[in-house]
């Protein structure tokens, strides 16, 4: 080994004995009934796929996904576009608004979303001010809300790559398509949209990933009753104290998550191929 | 004239859609946290939005929340070592996997980036079990331990991309100046991708003081941990001593934030 690869056993190290290790571990117990880990079994995974129930809660944590994804590219893909187009000033403030929420306690942000979404919140003092509704709007404890906070906390994560991709644009193409007489849209959907798909497929992957996986927004926003992935395995671990199956829960939503990662990152590779010829 | 118009109102209306898409976007990136600092600042008992008056009593009333500062000196603790730990371990991994093309060093960069999308309420379960398993009760240390898989990304991201743009050329005239490696890097290498660095362990602290996930399976009652603590008053009495400490948060996380700005160029190394 050269001198150069040797540095990275470290980190090597401390992810064998802390990340691997403990993975390969909770594979082990979810294949065994008991804590004592004796005789092999699958019921845990049985019992998982032959439980609508069980199921159905993976099938919504996945459809929570997609709706948050979709809330924060429809808005997000707007501010990147902002962003490309300010000068390095602006730029950098309104960045910096962007990674604003991300950087924020998530404890803190979901805090200040209860203020803003409650019954008596902000945001039905103003809905009712204006004559909008008669009645107070129910978010909180919907999946409404959660989808709402979900998009709000994830923007970051769908605006950095897309503003990536779009700050690398070349301008040229726009104003070509423009002196050939297409009109604004147009070109938007012909030219800027299709060049700034690597941007929103990577964008899209980590939105869609952390969407899934936000145990404290999906929990505090939700409530008790609106039962994600992550608050299934929480409940089976530490409630029911049923750790196999808890673990059968986690390997079954790690290896959900990789294969929409593993596809949507297929789908990246070649709209980036495409982009280039 | 028909035709001129029509292509005014198709680029006027493009402007518009999007400008206003983005201004509600902004809007709402902004809310929660001007909402907190606002709630934090109310003279009254309750939650209520817009606060009937402004007053810095209950950021006063901190002061005695003994249960609330030993989280935030745990966290605090935590984070500090968890961002050492990241910062050393994540730039030297950098260093290895940014000079070389072997698939084996492709693969421990997915390997070492994976925390960053999994589920990191896996991990900790994982961790929990793991922990369980080898006999260990949590502790501060392990707290480290597991922090520094789930932020190490950060670092990992951020010095991969300032080495990425570092001037080979350079390296190669200090050695043939007759500089050793170790000079070299204590020279040239580490002052030009020090801020880079610098951000990524500045996420990685972040990211470290307001960990849930696996806090959540490898603290216990010694080792409390503020995010933590803040949730279970959340969900139990939601008094407005969690508005205030929210607030103090927040105010933190603004000047860390423009700090990190001023010296590491937080914002460009972002995207």
């Amino acid at each position: 080994m050269e001198a150069d690869s040797r540095l990275v056993l470290p980190l090597a190290a401390l992810f064998t004995a802390f990340f691997v290790a403990p993975l390969v571990v909770l594979l082990l117990l979810s294949l065994h009934g008991d804590i004592a880990m004796q005789g092999w079994t699958l019921g845990n995974y049985v019992k998982f796929f032959s439980d609508p129930f069980s199921y159905s809660i993976l099938l919504d944590t996945l459809l929570l996904g997609v709706k948050a994804t979709l809330v924060c590219l429809l808005f997000g893909y707007p501010v990147a576009w902002l962003c490309a187009r300010a000068g390095a000033r602006w730029q950098s403030v309104l960045v910096f608004l962007v990674i604003l929420p991300i950087l924020t306690s998530v404890v803190v942000r979901t805090f200040s979303w209860i203020v803003i979404l409650g019954r008596q919140g902000l945001l039905n003092q103003v809905v009712m001010g204006l004559g909008l509704g008669n009645e107070p709007l129910r978010l909180l404890y919907t999946e409404v809300g959660v989808v709402m906070v979900l998009a709000q906390v994830q923007m970051p994560l769908m605006v950095l790559p897309i503003l990536t991709v779009l700050s690398k644009l070349d301008p040229n193409l726009g104003d070509a398509s423009r002196v050939l007489g297409a009109g604004e849209w147009r070109t938007f959907f012909r030219i800027t949209l299709p060049l700034s798909l690597p941007g929103i497929i990577a964008g899209c992957i980590l939105t869609y990933a952390a969407s899934i996986t936000a145990f404290v927004t999906q929990t505090l926003i939700g409530g008790a009753r609106l039962i994600y992935m992550p608050l299934n395995i929480y409940q089976q671990a530490v409630g029911a104290n049923n750790w196999p199956f808890a673990a059968a829960l986690s390997i079954i939503f790690m290896i959900t998550v990789m294969i929409v990662v593993g596809v949507l990152g297929a789908i990246g590779r070649r709209s980036e191929i495409h982009g280039r010829t | 004239m028909a035709g001129l118009r029509r292509i005014r109102w198709d680029a006027l209306s493009l402007k518009l859609v999007f400008g206003v898409l983005a201004a509600i976007a902004l809007l709402f990136l902004v809310l929660p946290t001007a909402v907190v600092l606002l709630t934090s600042l109310t003279s009254s008992q309750s939650l209520r939005f817009p606060p009937p008056g402004l007053s810095l009593r209950w950021y006063v009333a901190l002061l005695d929340a003994d249960q609330m500062q030993r989280a935030g000196l745990n966290s605090l603790i935590v984070a500090f070592w968890t961002t050492l730990l990241s910062a050393v371990c994540g730039t030297a991994a950098a260093l290895a996997i940014a000079r070389s093309r072997s698939p084996l060093m492709r693969a421990a960069d997915l390997l070492f980036m994976s925390p960053l999308l999994l589920p990191a309420l896996s991990f900790g379960f994982a961790a929990l079990i793991f922990i369980n398993r080898l006999g260990l009760s949590p502790s501060i240390p392990i707290l480290v331990l597991g922090h520094a898989i789930v932020c190490v990304p950060f670092v990992l991201r951020t010095t991969l991309a300032s080495l990425s743009q570092l001037d080979a050329s350079l390296l190669e005239a200090s050695e043939s100046l007759g500089a050793d490696r170790l000079t070299t890097f204590r020279r040239i290498t580490l002052p030009l991708i020090g801020p880079g660095i610098g951000a990524g362990a500045f996420l990685a602290f972040m990211a470290s003081f307001d960990n849930v996930p696996v806090s959540l399976f490898l603290a216990d009652e010694r080792t409390e941990m503020l995010p933590i603590h803040l949730w279970q008053q959340i969900e139990t009495n939601l008094d407005v001593r969690t508005a205030a400490a929210s607030g103090a948060i927040v105010i933190a996380t603004l000047i860390l934030m423009l700090l990190a700005e001023r010296f590491a160029g937080l914002t460009r190394r972002m995207h």
